[in-house]
């Protein structure tokens, strides 16, 4: 990782409002969760209150086994915030997990000349900050 | 009962495209709707509705009043999601125009997207709400970016290259090289020349990505029956309609089961057949909303044109071309023309229906215009004959 891990951490941070606060503590804790529907069992993401399938506001939050694999990703070439100028080229991934529901993140262990669709890959917190640690992966 | 064919596009409007316009983006509004009641042959007096598209030009409804004075006002209404509102605003007017709420609906785009606000560069602090909590930390915070995910998809299911892209390309811009208000006006490019510029995003390269422009258009709808004592030939409504998909986000709905189709677009194409009573085989020119070239071959599907996976043979075909049987983006489109959040395709729309665009194939009676892609979108189906 490049990061830079001090104070001056530069890139977007999330909010963590409303249920994205939940998300990110458990993240904090090194534990990636996702909603899962009392009603009719189905992961979801991104966080949200009722399930668009069963109506259900009902949910917990359940341990995901941190396995997936690169569904798409983007090569990023020209860097359009400035706090990812020193990345480039550098790959933002859509991972889709075991779950079923699909992150978007990094493969910190992977350039992105070597990613490919299907690539199997696993979690791998990154505390970005004292307070956000950000899911991300390596190569499984 | 249907909307079909009970409202009218009476005027059209707009100002010059460029890369500084050098006024405000309220400013180049009013020139766009003088113009375009003027057009008409209709007078400020004569506008009772306003239906503008939401966000990003700094316009409220009140610049409007305080300027034009529009003193007969009686419904106004603003379509959000960006460009997928464009069409959005002629649904909402025809909507005014049949429930009898107005008889004449001012709609508009203006930007100063290349001067002022440049919606490509990320002006994301430090934080960020909704699902974008969840993608910007990641370096993921542009249209560009957002929109290659679902690239990299498509070309991969199909097992495509970059070069069908480059098709997309070099076909709106072969159509803006023709058209003077064009900013890329006499300026064609080559395959090479889209294979060889740089990336910006993969799969996307510099010339897979739409213009920056400062500029406005404008459009006044009306009932068909006023439309036909107005002086100008109207194009009518044939349809006018919005969509949805599921698990929808601004340009990142990545959680859909796939991400080669976009269900916005098929919804929008399924409720405009259904009101035109037409179908894809019915409409002479199409005026697809391009913000990035990928977003082109999947409408093409999304509207019905070809089957899914299967657009890149239509420009491969010739019928995409001026002389061919379903013309595209005529006017050169946000690749070539400029990029009015999708408000020049509607115009173009219009003047292809009225015979007086400067790429003009012949006997056009009917046009489909599409909006914003990977938002909540719309489109129109606009006729030369209401039937
Ligand atoms: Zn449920």
């Amino acid at each position: 990782m490049t990061n830079d891990r001090t104070d001056d951490y530069a890139k977007p941070l999330p909010a963590q409002d409303g249920l994205a606060k939940q998300f990110y503590a458990w993240c904090k804790r090194g534990d990636l969760r996702f909603q899962r529907c009392s009603g009719c069992d189905a992961w979801r993401h991104v966080p949200r209150e009722m399930c668009a399938l069963c109506g259900s506001f009902e949910w917990t939050w359940e341990r995901s086994s941190g396995r997936g694999a690169v569904f798409s990703w983007t090569t990023v070439a020209r860097p359009m915030h400035p706090a990812f100028a020193n990345d480039v080229p550098y790959a933002p991934v859509v991972v889709e997990m075991e779950e079923g529901v699909r992150l978007v993140s990094e493969v910190l262990d992977c350039s992105p000349d070597e990613l490919q669709i299907g690539m199997p890959v696993a979690l791998a917190f990154d505390h970005v900050t004292p307070d956000v640690t950000l899911p991300k992966f390596r190569r499984a | 009962m249907t909307h079909r064919n009970k409202a009218a596009i009476a005027g059209i409007g707009q100002t010059e495209f460029s890369k500084d316009s050098g006024r405000s983006t309220l400013h180049m509004a009013l020139e766009a709707i003088l113009q375009a009641l003027d057009d008409a042959g209709l007078a400020v007096e004569d506008v009772d509705a306003v239906v503008k598209m939401g966000a990003n030009d700094d316009i409220f409804e009140i610049d409007l009043l305080r300027s034009l004075n529009l003193p007969n006002l009686r419904y106004f209404n603003e379509v959000p999601h960006g460009g997928g509102a464009a069409c959005g605003t002629i649904a909402g007017a025809t909507a005014a125009v049949v429930a009898g709420m107005a008889d004449v609906v001012v709609t508009f785009r203006s930007l100063n997207e290349r001067s002022e606000r440049r919606f490509g560069e990320s002006s994301v602090g430090g934080g960020l709400t909704h699902w974008r909590q969840y993608n910007l930390p990641h370096g993921l915070v542009t249209p560009a970016q957002w929109v290659a995910i679902f690239g990299q998809r498509y070309l991969h299911e199909f097992g495509y290259t970059t070069e069908e892209l480059g098709h997309v390309s070099v076909l709106t811009r072969k159509h803006a090289a023709t058209n003077p208000h064009a900013m890329m006006y006499e300026r064609p490019i080559t395959m090479d020349e889209h294979q060889n510029s740089r990336w910006i995003s993969e799969p996307l390269r510099l010339l897979d990505c739409c213009l920056d422009t400062d500029g406005a258009c404008a459009a006044i709808v009306v009932s068909a029956e006023k439309a036909k004592q107005l002086r100008s030939t109207p194009a009518y409504i044939a349809a006018a309609a919005q969509g949805t998909g599921s698990r929808a986000e601004m340009m990142t709905s990545y959680q859909r089961k796939s991400l080669a189709h976009l269900e916005e677009s098929e919804a929008t194409a399924k409720e405009l057949y259904r009101v035109a009573e037409l179908g894809p085989k019915d409409i002479d020119v199409i005026e697809i909303y391009d913000p990035f070239t990928p977003m082109v071959l999947m409408q093409l599907e999304a509207y019905g044109f070809a089957e899914l996976g299967k657009s890149p043979a239509l420009f491969h075909s010739g019928r995409l071309e001026l002389d061919g049987d379903l013309p595209f983006n005529t006017h050169g489109g946000h690749l070539g023309e400029g990029y009015l959040h999708g408000f020049g395709h509607i115009v173009e729309g219009v003047r292809q229906i009225r015979g007086t665009a400067v790429n003009q194939p012949d006997g056009v009676n009917t046009c489909l215009v599409s909006s914003g892609v990977g938002v909540p979108t719309s489109g129109v189906i606009l006729s030369k004959e209401p039937y």
